[in-house]
């Protein structure tokens, strides 16, 4: 599948001497996790089937600064943002989109004052958009009437007040969509936020992201749905943890619509 | 010697009053400790804000059981203040009911004072059971033991105390009026206290004013002793719950300050022009601290944010580290934040001003451990009823650690060098970050 692909580059563009509709910012766990990967393509694959012209950063591309910040390390988060926002800058983009919310809160909050502003969107925001744009199809499919519930990301739920995109992009694919009981802006975390991904956990009775797959095994899901690559990487090990990977799947909008269209 | 009990009451009002005045401006020095905050942005939001969430109580009702019983709470102390009004100025004057006079209206309003009592006597009521038989989770964490806990108990006996208190002056006044005692004109519409006129029934007229004088007496003192418990207690919400919901975030919960000074630092670093070699210009301030380490290095908002916390714990009982058994409990930091600025405000009370002690917010207060639990998730910042922000101070304390001290966990050095070096929290070539597209 991955030959079909057309990933261009900024700087294939500006060689070009055009400027793409948008930038895809891949994000570190979307260049090397290898489940984020998955999700990388996934969305790449709707782009080219929608025709967006778009285009990467490929080895431009760097951290965004977001682990470091939350680490308590400013200076570092700084350090990546400028140099982001220099290379951003130079290439006049305008409007980004991301497929991890982390990166999409960094860009969209916190880069405008250190002199980045672009219009920011995550995926399923911009899903949504080519959706009500008629530029692509989101229909049911194999997941039509599967019970399917939805992980809410903090830093695009709580931290950014979006819900709605992503459930609306899993209603048009017609499932049975069941809330957990703390969901929305009550969501629990994951357990990966703050950078926590990159460390041990401090003493407790349990881990955070175990808690959290108990809330998903609850609702008795087929599928739990994430909108971010960390919250995958938690909730698929919560999953094991229970013993229920042969019942229940983690995947990611963008792979949903993906396998749903065949594609 | 008539005008004696005048006396008495205008020497208690004033010293009640004037001991709480002495007290706010500590609180306002305390909280001046901090680094003042430019909040003059986003007017019309703070407004809107301060009706909303403190005025209008909509994060109170998104528990509808604590909040509908905080709504009676809230409205019948806003309402009976009317009632506390006239009570000062019969106090004054030796008047009695001296808005009798309004006729309807006064009727109308006593008797929605009444019902008001009755409801927050209900409440407190309610509230008591559910901390002390029920006993809710949140309010038996390890940081609500021995004074937090005696302290919300006391404010509930308080209140319990003076409602009855006023339910029984209106009952002996109802029934005096029965009796067409002297001064105790026929006025007021009593549709809770009535139910109360069969314990009086019999009495002589003269054990009822004594009841009646007592009840008053008792009512007006235990308010203003109230008054001056607020300074001791978590009960200042009443107070500062508004200045600090318009002083609340109004950006994004996902969008964190940007420290300036290391903005400042960053572009010099970046600046190919600049003489790394250079001497600092003539009068330029030393760079300031990162982080903090102790309350002097918040700022304002944050310690006022320290004294509006009630301690309810909607936070911690949303904290998902809390929630699985980690140190970490968002209500432990403000009240840290507070115990660390008070014992500084009483260190400078003592001193003239403040002398070192050895001590500071952290490690003396809060610990690492702590700190480094939290996944900035936003959890208790979008629970807190009143606008707190418990995670600006834990992000505060982690930048002092890893930019001051360079102590952070050792797994989180090793992503930090890995983002410096290949621009990847994992140790990735920079290079190879489009090999997925050919995989």
């Amino acid at each position: 599948m991955s030959e079909t692909l057309k990933v261009p580059t900024m700087a294939e563009y500006m060689a070009q001497g055009k400027q793409p509709e948008v930038l895809f910012w891949v994000g570190c766990a979307g260049s090397f996790d290898d489940r984020a990967k998955k999700i990388t393509k996934a969305f790449v694959k709707l782009l080219n089937n929608a025709q967006v012209e778009f285009a990467v950063l490929g080895t431009e591309e760097s951290c965004t600064g977001d682990p470091a910040k939350r680490a308590g390390n400013e200076f570092l988060f700084q350090m990546q943002a400028m140099t982001n926002i220099e290379v951003l800058n130079a290439y006049e983009v305008k409007k980004i989109v991301t497929a991890c919310p982390h990166c999409f809160n960094t860009i969209k909050n916190e880069y405008p004052e250190l002199g980045g502003n672009y219009e920011v969107m995550h995926h399923t925001q911009f899903l949504q958009a080519l959706l009500s744009e008629g530029r692509i199809k989101v229909e049911g499919g194999k997941y039509k009437g599967k019970r399917i519930t939805f992980h809410d990301p903090c830093y695009l739920g709580r931290a950014n007040n979006e819900y709605e995109a992503p459930r609306n992009l899993l209603r048009k694919l017609e499932v049975e969509l069941v809330e957990m009981k703390r969901c929305k802006a009550k969501g629990l975390c994951c357990g990966a936020g703050g950078a926590q991904m990159f460390k041990e956990p401090e003493a407790g009775d349990k881990d955070i992201n175990v808690e959290r797959t108990e809330d998903a095994i609850e609702t008795k899901p087929s599928i739990v749905a994430t909108g971010c690559p960390f919250c995958n990487t938690m909730v698929t090990d919560g999953v094991k943890s229970k013993n229920k990977e042969e019942d229940i799947e983690v995947l990611d909008i963008a792979e949903m619509i993906v396998n749903a269209e065949d594609l | 010697m008539q005008y004696l009990p005048n006396i008495i009451f205008l020497v208690a009002l004033i010293a009640g009053v004037g001991y709480f005045i002495k007290n706010s401006r500590k609180i306002i020095r305390n909280i001046n400790l901090g680094h003042k905050v430019d909040a003059s942005d986003h007017k019309k939001e703070r407004w809107s804000n301060v009706f909303r969430i403190a005025l209008g109580q909509s994060k109170m009702v998104v528990r509808p059981v604590a909040g509908l019983l905080h709504i009676f709470v809230y409205v019948g102390f806003i309402i009976i203040n009317i009632e506390v009004l006239e009570i000062i100025i019969d106090g004054i004057f030796g008047t009695h009911r001296i808005f009798a006079g309004l006729g309807v209206f006064y009727d109308i309003l006593i008797a929605s004072f009444e019902i008001l009592a009755l409801l927050v006597l209900i409440g407190v009521i309610v509230f008591w059971i559910r901390r002390n038989i029920i006993k809710i989770k949140r309010f038996w964490n390890p940081e609500m033991k021995s004074w937090p806990k005696n302290d919300a108990n006391i404010i509930l006996y308080f209140e319990m105390v003076l409602m009855s208190l006023f339910l029984i002056m209106n009952a002996t006044d109802q029934q005096l009026q029965i009796l067409g005692a002297a001064h105790y004109t026929e006025a007021g519409l009593f549709p809770v206290s009535s139910y109360l006129l069969p314990i009086f029934d019999g009495l002589s007229e003269s054990t009822l004013i004594l009841i009646e004088r007592g009840a008053w007496w008792i009512h007006i003192l235990g308010i203003l002793t109230f008054l001056n418990y607020l300074y001791f207690s978590k009960h200042l919400h009443i107070l500062l719950a508004f200045p600090n919901v318009y002083y609340g975030k109004i950006e994004p919960k996902g969008q964190f300050k940007n420290l300036e000074s290391v903005t400042k630092e960053v572009k010099m670093m970046m600046d190919p022009n600049i003489d790394p070699f250079a001497a600092p210009p003539e009068g330029e301030e030393a760079p300031a601290k990162f982080g903090a380490s102790d309350v002097t290095d918040l700022s304002r908002v944050q310690l006022l944010n320290a004294y509006t916390c009630t301690e309810c714990g909607r936070c911690t009982s949303v904290c998902p580290a809390n929630q699985t058994g980690k140190k970490l409990s968002p209500r432990k930091i403000m009240m840290d934040t507070r115990d660390r600025v008070e014992e500084i405000g009483k260190n400078i009370d003592k001193n003239g001003e403040f002398q070192l002690d050895d001590k500071q917010l952290l490690d003396n207060y809060i610990t690492r451990e702590e700190l480094w639990a939290c996944t900035t998730c936003n959890a208790c910042v979008d629970a807190c009823p009143v606008s707190i922000d418990p995670l600006s101070i834990i992000m505060e304390m982690r930048q002092y650690l890893v930019m001051e001290q360079s102590a952070a966990p050792n797994e989180l050095n090793i992503s930090m060098t890995n983002i410096e070096n290949n621009g990847a929290p994992w140790p990735y070539n920079q290079m190879d970050r489009l090999n997925w597209k050919n995989e």
